[in-house]
């Protein structure tokens, strides 16, 4: 990230040491949550296949994503992501929008990360006989501490998180080998548990309705271009290392579906607050309850602690470009690190984890990261009809267009009334709020911001103006 | 001329933060506490509920146990839990009205602004 403050110190460019299996592991580590919690609310949206279905449709979407994304982060291959694109494609109310979709999903996923762990350590309790317990001083814990770390230094952060989610990631590898589906006398009971069930609870309408939650097996993918400055081949990197990581999700939530819809009934798969978890305790291995036990504490601090991270980064560039009061855009001397932006994240985020249930917290993140894919359609029509593709140099140009934006903006179009579909109220009162603060921007804040340094990229005047 | 922006005193940005807070308090986390907004999930609990009229398997019953529900009472609410999925058009239209207007309002004033960006970083077009 880059380090510098609001104010004098020069700009520190950063280092192009990443690779794509970096760029791969960047977004597995964070998404990886997704596969211990949350993914499940769509088998209760629309029963297990529903689920599965919107797992696919899911991976279609972010297909596209991926291919978008990767031609304009190989070219606008800045810090910030989709907040630099906005600002040179779409323009600064659009970017001030993109910020507050990447701080508000990653926000509220830090607060369900925060509400799982107290869910874990109360599980835990009732099983030994301590049922009961007040999960909150665990909530803000949690929050607190990672907040700290983050607070601390960035290096201690990341090497803190790719330890605990490679750890994550092989319990769950290990978790499906311990299953041996391939034996006759696995735990797993698809035939018994599905069997007498309908296999569509609620029609075709809950297919659609499952796809709010499928898009939790893959939220944060798009967190690979954050590094697009520190990549060593833009054009070769982000676009493999995107496609591997969007892979290697969609195998292990297919892998994820199979063990727990094989291990419980769907109507508690649907609710479960650790269905990983559930699952290995019902696989009848204290040892793979043991694993899967730290792995889900594992991946949710580890996706925190990134969510903390991309948050308060996405805080303080705007507090930089004075989209947000300049006190935020400040470092701290001694550990160089946003430490106003991070602070003050921090109240946010413990309100929605101690007030709110999870599944309403994360659909919170969800329609933010909803908002930010629809921006991604209308970002790439834009960019090729205001740079078409002889006027500069892409590292990648990614084929078939404009199909993948137009499927993109038809599938988000499909979950926005999946979202609509249980949390209307939600889904119009999380828009309510990005309208308000866009009209708060355009008519009060944006005289703080000055004009041309909004646009830096070496690149000619946009066709049409 | 480039446009030079005022210098933002201490108590204006502090003002400006508590209006953020108070914004994201007021539409996102008040809807919730007030039971406004949420899942619309009611279970519809069976009298005297056995796990047959349950519809669930004797798999299915082993599994419930070893999750801790040792009746078929204890599981019924969330075993006839189901969303309502029944809505009225003007609903749903409001929701479209809602999203689309929100993306015309952006990509309109934004591009105004954009103007003014460009104008500056590139010199006026004659």
């Amino acid at each position: 990230m880059s380090q510098t403050t609001a104010k004098s110190s020069p700009k520190i460019s950063l280092l192009r040491v990443l690779g794509p299996a970096h760029v791969w592991a960047l977004g597995v580590g964070i998404v990886l949550v997704g596969e211990y919690m949350g993914w499940n609310f769509a088998v209760g949206k629309g029963g297990a296949y529903a689920a599965l279905i919107a797992c696919w449709a899911a991976g279609l979407l972010y297909t596209c994503v991926a291919m978008i994304d990767s031609e304009v982060t190989s070219t606008v291959a800045a810090a910030g992501g989709q907040y630099a694109q906005a600002k040179h494609i779409i323009g600064p109310l659009m970017a001030f929008n993109v910020g507050l979709y990447l701080v508000f999903a990653y926000t509220m996923l830090e607060a369900a990360n925060a509400i799982t762990v107290g869910f874990l350590v109360d599980t835990v309790a009732g099983m030994s006989g301590h049922s009961g317990i007040d999960q909150r001083p665990f909530i803000v814990l949690s929050i607190i501490f990672l907040a700290w770390l983050n607070y601390r230094g960035v290096l201690a952060t990341l090497t803190f998180s790719l330890v605990i989610t490679a750890f994550a990631f092989v319990a769950i590898i290990v978790l499906f080998f311990g299953v041996a589906p391939w034996n006759v006398d696995s735990p797993l009971k698809h035939v018994e548990l599905l069997g007498n069930q309908p296999a569509l609870p609620y029609g075709w309408l809950g297919v659609l309705a499952a796809m709010h939650f499928g898009l939790w097996y893959y939220l944060g993918i798009e967190g690979t271009t954050q590094a697009a400055e520190e990549v060593r081949s833009p054009a070769r990197s982000l676009p493999f290392g995107t496609m591997a990581g969007i892979i290697t999700l969609l195998i292990a939530a297919t892998l994820t579906w199979y063990v727990s819809t094989g291990l419980m009934p769907w109507e508690y798969l649907g609710q479960a607050g650790v269905p990983l978890f559930d699952a290995a305790r019902l696989s009848g291995s204290t040892v793979l309850m043991v694993i899967l036990g730290i792995g889900t504490l594992f991946s949710t601090l580890a996706s925190a602690n990134g969510c903390i991270n991309d948050a308060s980064r996405a805080w303080f560039s705007m507090g930089r470009d004075h989209y947000l009061p300049a006190w935020f855009g400040a470092v701290h001397p001694t550990y160089r690190t946003p430490y106003r932006s991070i602070i003050f994240l921090v109240p946010i985020a413990l309100i929605f984890a101690l007030g709110a249930p999870l599944d309403q917290v994360i659909t919170f993140s969800i329609v933010s990261g909803l908002l930010g894919y629809t921006f991604m359609p209308l970002n790439i029509i834009l960019f090729r009809r205001k740079w078409p593709l002889d006027t500069i140099k892409r590292g990648y140009v990614h084929p078939f267009h404009p199909l993948p934006a137009i499927v993109l903006l038809a599938l988000c179009g499909v979950t926005y009334v999946a979202v609509f579909l249980g949390y209307g109220t939600q889904l119009v009162s999380m828009v309510a709020f990005y309208i308000v603060v866009s009209l708060w921007f355009h008519f009060w804040r944006y005289q703080f911001v000055s004009r041309g340094k909004q646009f830096t990229m070496p690149w000619p005047r946009p066709k049409g103006y | 001329m480039a446009y030079k922006p005022p210098n933002q005193g201490k108590i204006g940005q502090v003002i400006d933060v508590i209006v953020l807070l108070a914004l994201t308090i007021g539409t996102l986390y008040i809807p919730l506490w007030l039971g406004l907004a949420g899942a619309a999930k009611t279970p519809a609990p069976i009298e005297n509920p056995t796990w047959e009229t349950l519809n669930q398997s004797p798999v299915a019953v082993e599994r419930w146990n070893a999750l801790g529900f040792a009746d078929p009472a204890s599981a019924n609410d969330i075993i006839t839990a189901r969303f309502d999925y029944s809505f009225a058009m003007g609903e749903l239209l409001i929701m479209a009205v809602v999203v689309i207007g929100y993306f015309f309002l952006i990509i309109r004033l934004s591009g105004k602004e954009y103007h003014e960006v460009i104008a500056e970083k590139f010199g006026s077009q004659k």
